[in-house]
């Protein structure tokens, strides 16, 4: 009996890696593997979730629909997820297609402060009998008590767990410590933690939360994922089991599914490069590293120098506009000195 | 000296309370009934302290006193629009609607004032919706082959009371269709994103588009003469990105700076909307 529930969010996370462009070809393969696995729930999607295809964050290669029906076509045991964040996706023209698709889990999402955005779309999840978590991204950017706040209006609409997400890579082990424990003091409901690797601390952080008393973990194969990735699925269900941990999970299986992820799905095996040190130690989101990249070379300034000045004002998943004001900016005072 | 324009303020949120602070520097309109729920929130407090009548009844108020305004502002939510409309529609109320229910016609002063003082009842869109639609219409007389546009916005989590996060959905489809119409676009997505940074970040709007052949010396002129409309009733409206081409797309930027009557300057979508409310209210006091 599986005590770790783990979500494999390599179809989701991992289309940052590759700007959204997951064919569904590839997700096909992959969610039959994944089945293949005993993996328990896989998550699909764009990588800032339902409705998020866009000129701001990237647009998908295929529809939010093909990407969830194509993942449900290869899937029996294997719950389908889906993440999607209010502001970006919508009941009507977002959630009601996605259940059409034949979702089996809901993750409903906010910045860490903003929890009360999430009601409406908790609650219609639930009426429609989805299995529905609450997420809090960003978690660094509040203090335990305030995301204690935050996760018991999720527990008080109807969420059946609560996940937080470090996206700007940006915490250590000590403070996952802090942060979980508080959450699962204070929550009837499982608490779960999603990694991001910037600072080299995806799996360490994972196994903290589990120490703390979180029940359910996201990983994503070879870390496909955004910034320098997530916590590795493969190493993550080794080491959780070596804890004395059940995932339910089969070792073979699970290595399989990566070095078939490795082979169909990533064009780059993740890697903690410059851009995602700089984004994790400014606590910037962690999908802003390929259009901050992408924006410095257009206009001839230093990445590093846009994330440490996204970092001064504090911005959140979705401000990715402000990428080019900044560079522009930047590049006037380049200029003049 | 013109009699000033009778009007009543429904919904003592953020919106509301802004707005009579507004309504009472104007020289066109008297707010003669400032209506909520619950005389201790802190809107009511301060209408009080304005020396306003205020009322908790909610829209009985105005059932039970139908005299005592010829116009009303609605600040309470989409929901709740939906079942006020036909109420004031039978007492014969002119109605400017704050919230995302989109029954009136769709109002954005800088664009189509003049037109909307025929109907009874106006919205104002969104507060997204009144920053982006300038933009998007000037897009749209620029250009005939405008494919797509997109706008995202980004607020202070302190100036987004507890409507406006339910109506979140409402907002994007709202200010989505108001796009489209106005700039005669085929397709169009709204983004909202709430910012708790302290201090509070001013509101801002980006405008993404997709256009064949963008003519950006033209576009830029129409811009500018657009955002100098906005500012006659909007004075903290700023270009802040003028229309460059990144990776293919059209971006044009603008932050709005609030006048600070209610919740302090960073609230330029309250502003905004109320501004644009307030012209709108003028227009008809004026007819």
């Amino acid at each position: 009996m599986a005590n770790i529930l783990i979500h494999d969010v390599t179809l989701r996370d991992g289309s940052h890696a590759v700007a959204h462009q997951l064919s569904l070809k590839q997700i096909a393969e992959y969610a039959k593997a994944a089945e293949l696995s005993g993996i328990p729930v896989i998550e699909v999607g764009h990588g800032n979730g339902l409705g998020a295809s866009s000129l701001l964050v990237g647009e998908s290669l295929v529809s939010d629909f093909d990407m969830l029906s194509t993942a449900k076509e290869n899937l029996k045991n294997t719950k389908l997820g889906i993440h999607i964040i209010p502001g970006f996706g919508a009941i009507n023209k977002d959630l009601k297609p996605a259940f059409d698709a034949g979702v089996d889990v809901v993750r409903v999402a906010s910045h860490c402060t903003e929890a009360d955005i999430t009601e409406r779309h908790i609650k219609f999840s639930r009426e429609n009998g989805k299995e529905v978590y609450g997420v809090l991204m960003m978690s660094h950017m509040a203090s335990d008590e305030e995301l204690v706040c935050q996760c018991l209006k999720m527990e008080s609409y109807g969420a059946e767990g609560v996940i937080l997400m470090d996206s700007a890579g940006a915490s250590l082990p000590s403070d996952i410590l802090s942060r979980i424990s508080a959450l699962v003091s204070s929550l009837k409901i499982p608490v779960g933690f999603h990694a991001h690797n910037n600072l080299g601390m995806g799996i360490a952080n994972a196994v903290t939360a589990v120490s703390a008393g979180a029940t359910i973990l996201d990983g994503s194969a070879r870390g496909f994922g955004a910034g320098a990735g997530n916590a590795q699925l493969e190493v993550l269900v080794a080491v959780i089991e070596k804890l004395g941990y059940s995932t339910g999970i089969n070792l073979y299986k699970i290595l399989e599914l990566a070095e078939l992820a490795e082979k169909r799905l990533l064009k780059v095996i993740p890697s903690i490069n410059s851009t995602s040190i700089v984004s994790g130690l400014s606590g910037v989101f962690s999908g802003f590293a390929k259009h901050v990249d992408r924006v410095a070379k257009e206009y001839n300034v230093d990445p590093r120098d846009i994330f440490f000045e996204l970092g001064k004002r504090k911005v959140v998943a979705g401000q990715e506009d402000l990428i080019v004001e900044i560079a522009a900016i930047l590049q006037v005072k380049n200029n003049k000195s | 000296m013109m009699n000033k324009l009778k009007i009543a303020i429904l919904g003592s949120g953020n919106i509301g309370t802004d707005l009579l602070v507004k309504v009472l520097r104007s020289s066109f309109l008297e707010c003669t009934l400032f209506i909520g729920k619950n005389l201790e929130s802190k809107g009511m407090k301060k209408a009080q302290s304005l020396g306003v009548a205020t009322s908790d009844k909610s829209i009985d108020a105005i059932i039970e006193n139908p005299d005592c305004c010829d116009l009303v502002f609605d600040a309470t939510s989409a929901l709740c629009h939906k079942y006020h409309a036909a109420i004031l529609q039978n007492l014969g109320k002119r109605v400017v609607d704050l919230t995302p229910a989109r029954i009136g016609a769709m109002c954005v002063p800088a664009v189509n004032l003049d037109k909307c003082l025929s109907f009874e009842n106006i919205n104002m869109v969104t507060c997204g919706g009144q920053a982006s639609v300038p933009l998007a219409y000037a897009i749209g007389q620029v250009h005939n082959d405008v494919e797509y546009i997109e706008v995202v916005s980004t607020i202070a989590s302190k100036s987004a009371g507890p409507a406006t996060r339910v109506n979140i959905d409402e907002y994007i489809e709202t200010t989505e269709n108001a796009i489209k119409i106005f700039s005669g676009c085929k397709k169009a997505k709204a983004i909202l994103n709430l910012n708790p940074a302290q201090p509070c970040i001013d509101m801002q709007t980006t405008v993404f588009a997709k256009i064949k052949n963008p003519d950006l010396v033209k576009l830029k002129q129409n811009i500018d003469i657009m955002v100098n409309k906005v500012q006659a009733y909007v004075p903290g409206y700023n270009l802040v990105v003028s229309p460059v081409l990144e990776s293919g797309k059209v971006m044009i930027m603008v932050r709005v700076k609030g006048l600070g009557d209610y919740l302090s300057s960073y609230a330029g979508n309250l502003d905004i909307i109320n501004c644009a409310a307030i012209v709108a209210a003028e227009g008809y006091a004026k007819l």
